[in-house]
């Protein structure tokens, strides 16, 4: 037992191709512990970046900067009364959260956090995300039907409408990237998400620069397609607020609004983390043919601590400048705690960079690698999430017909072309 | 155990799954027609159609278990849905069920049934010997150079037939062109 856990940490596989289970179940769950804490500390960027896009301060009151205010909302929605219209379908009103959750976490089993960092490598692995991202979309509209009122069946409808719409500019940008990864000299492509990653290497190229300006057009219609999909501004038709109340959640309260939101965030993730895989050449450091070098790898792998060191530092600003008054004591006292924390989770990344260097047995060199891979991951995932809270901070909502006029009148013939010109240079070029 | 296998993986087309799987598809297949109300009887669809797409993935085919995904259970039965939810559903629940086909449903049962019969009962011998050569993990890769190979006739005229309908799906639905 502990030899067949203690074997896998020296290889170079993903679990589900090692055929290991233990270890699977230990990916899904490092997986779902890193999801929802993105999910929460994304729940306080929001609002903190949206407030300070509005010149507020946002959240100030719970913890020092509202640190703690995600923990505050999350204790708050869970003692909240949960109600269930007289009117409702019961078991529909139950399921629909639950089917929103499903679909968003599902999809985490093919991402590619690095070479050998993901769950299991499917040989279907972007059709995979694709199709069970769409099934979040049923959430939403059982949701929407079975409150049994109008404005959620309202904003079900349009978010229906608006997914199965922009579902298909996605999958044709999507086709025209994985027709890049067949140039090579076997000339098949492949749908494997780590695959696809590893072709970006082969080629030299991010798919994003590939065939200038094709893949860069495809990357904008998935970016604006994958905004429509996970029903966020400008594209938040289906919860408009002002002409909805919420929308499909309105009779939803508590912990399965929350499920909602949840669902929301993890999707907000998986699709960002697909146009990285596809687009921004996933787990790989900036030039990873050129700058590969050891004494580049030692740099690249000092860029983790460094990065934590930064928020550290930041942190320290924040305790430094808080007002010295008495009545700021415990906050101050408490940004100290948060910022040596970070700074503590700094220090062992730094040791691990320059320790695990020299290690020479597998694991350690194979523990190091990955905490690089995930950390670029992450950080391109990261840009997304942060564009997410742009985009909604600076463009007002589209109205309905212009909506559809831009899902089908431009982003699906732009589509069209691009998946039809990536294929002509590719038989020219490859 | 699949020869086209690489050695040392387990086969993940066990027994139990199978029974779990399809016993799903069976039970929710038939909440599909016994519901009343059509958007229960939607969504045991949609879970019909997921246990169906795995029962693919464990037949070592999932190119179509993938595609079976998006097209129906993402893509088709939400517009099921879409089209279902607008229905006043109070009124066809009480509704009786007006076109009274049983002896015809009925004909079609025996004679699946009848087929399900024959084929139990020749057993093997329908089948080859072994497992299909095919490995997982080129699956895909096959059906591409398939459909846009061996088969691209077939296939580009079955596109066209899907262009006439839509063609014609948007002529029906507008009424000034």
């Amino acid at each position: 037992m502990l030899n067949a856990f203690m074997s896998y940490l020296g290889s170079r596989v993903t679990p589900g191709d090692a055929n290991n289970q233990l270890w699977a179940l230990i990916y899904i769950l490092i997986i779902f512990a890193g999801v929802s804490v993105a999910v929460i500390a994304m729940n306080w960027l929001e609002r903190k970046a949206l407030a300070h896009f509005q010149v507020r301060l946002g959240p100030m009151r719970v913890g020092p900067h509202g640190l703690l205010q995600p923990i505050a909302d999350a204790l708050k929605l869970l003692l909240k009364e949960d109600i269930i219209p007289a009117q409702a379908d019961q078991v529909v009103f139950w399921i629909a959260p639950l089917i929103g959750l499903l679909a968003a976490f599902t999809v985490y089993t093919v991402v590619p956090f690095g070479p050998s960092q993901a769950v299991s490598d499917m040989n279907i692995g972007i059709l995979f995300m694709l199709g069970v991202s769409s099934l979040g979309v049923l959430g939403i509209v059982t949701a929407g039907w079975a409150s049994n009122s109008h404005y959620p069946l309202i904003g079900a409808l349009r978010s229906s409408a608006q997914m199965v719409s922009y579902e298909v500019a996605m999958g044709l940008a999507v086709v025209s990237a994985i027709l890049m990864t067949s140039l090579n000299a076997s000339g098949t492509g492949t749908l494997s998400m780590i695959d696809i990653v590893k072709a970006q290497q082969e080629q030299h190229v991010w798919f994003l620069f590939k065939f200038f300006p094709l893949g860069l057009i495809a990357f904008v219609i998935f970016a604006i397609a994958m905004v429509a999909e996970t029903n966020r501004a400008p594209f938040d038709l289906a919860e408009a607020e002002s002409e909805l109340t919420a929308g499909f959640h309105t009779e939803y309260s508590g912990l399965r609004w929350s499920l909602f939101m949840l669902a929301e965030y993890a999707a907000m993730i998986a699709v960002s983390s697909i146009a990285v895989a596809l687009w921004l050449g996933g787990w790989m450091h900036p030039f990873p043919n050129l700058l590969n070098a050891p004494a580049w790898e030692f740099i690249f792998s000092l860029f983790p601590g460094l990065t934590f060191l930064g928020l550290a530092g930041i942190a320290f600003l924040g305790t430094a400048r808080m007002p010295s008054h008495s009545f700021f004591r415990i906050q101050r006292a408490g940004l100290a705690v948060f910022a040596a924390l970070l700074g503590f989770i700094a220090l062992v990344l730094l040791v691990i960079a320059v320790v695990g260097r020299n290690a020479d047995s597998s694991v350690a060199a194979n523990f190091r690698e990955g905490i690089d891979y995930v950390y670029w991951f992450v950080l391109k995932v990261a840009v997304f999430m942060y564009l997410f809270i742009w985009y909604r901070a600076t463009w007002p909502r589209y109205r309905f017909d212009q909506l559809m006029q831009v899902g089908w009148k431009v982003m699906l013939p732009i589509s069209l072309g691009v998946l039809i010109a990536t294929a002509i240079v590719g038989v020219i070029v490859g | 155990m699949n020869p086209g296998m690489a050695p040392g993986m387990a086969p993940v087309a066990t027994p139990f799954f199978f029974y779990l799987l399809s016993g799903l598809a069976v039970i929710s297949g038939v909440l599909v027609i016994t519901r009343r109300n059509a958007v229960h009887s939607a969504l045991a669809l949609i879970v019909t159609l997921l246990a169906v797409s795995c029962l693919y993935l464990m037949l070592y085919a999932p190119f179509v278990a993938g595609v079976q995904i998006i097209v129906y259970a993402g893509g088709i039965m939400v517009l099921f849905l879409f089209v279902i939810m607008l229905v006043n559903l109070e009124r066809t629940i009480k509704e009786r069920q007006f076109n009274r086909m049983w002896p015809v449903g009925l004909l079609a049962a025996c004679a699946l049934l009848a087929l399900f019969m024959s084929v139990f009962a020749k057993g093997k011998a329908l089948f080859p010997d072994r497992g299909l050569p095919l490995a997982e993990g080129d699956n895909t890769q096959k059906i591409g150079m398939m459909l846009y190979g061996n088969y691209m006739f077939a296939f580009e005229i079955a596109s066209l037939l899907l262009l006439v309908a839509i063609v014609g799906a948007v002529i029906m639905a507008k009424k000034r062109i």
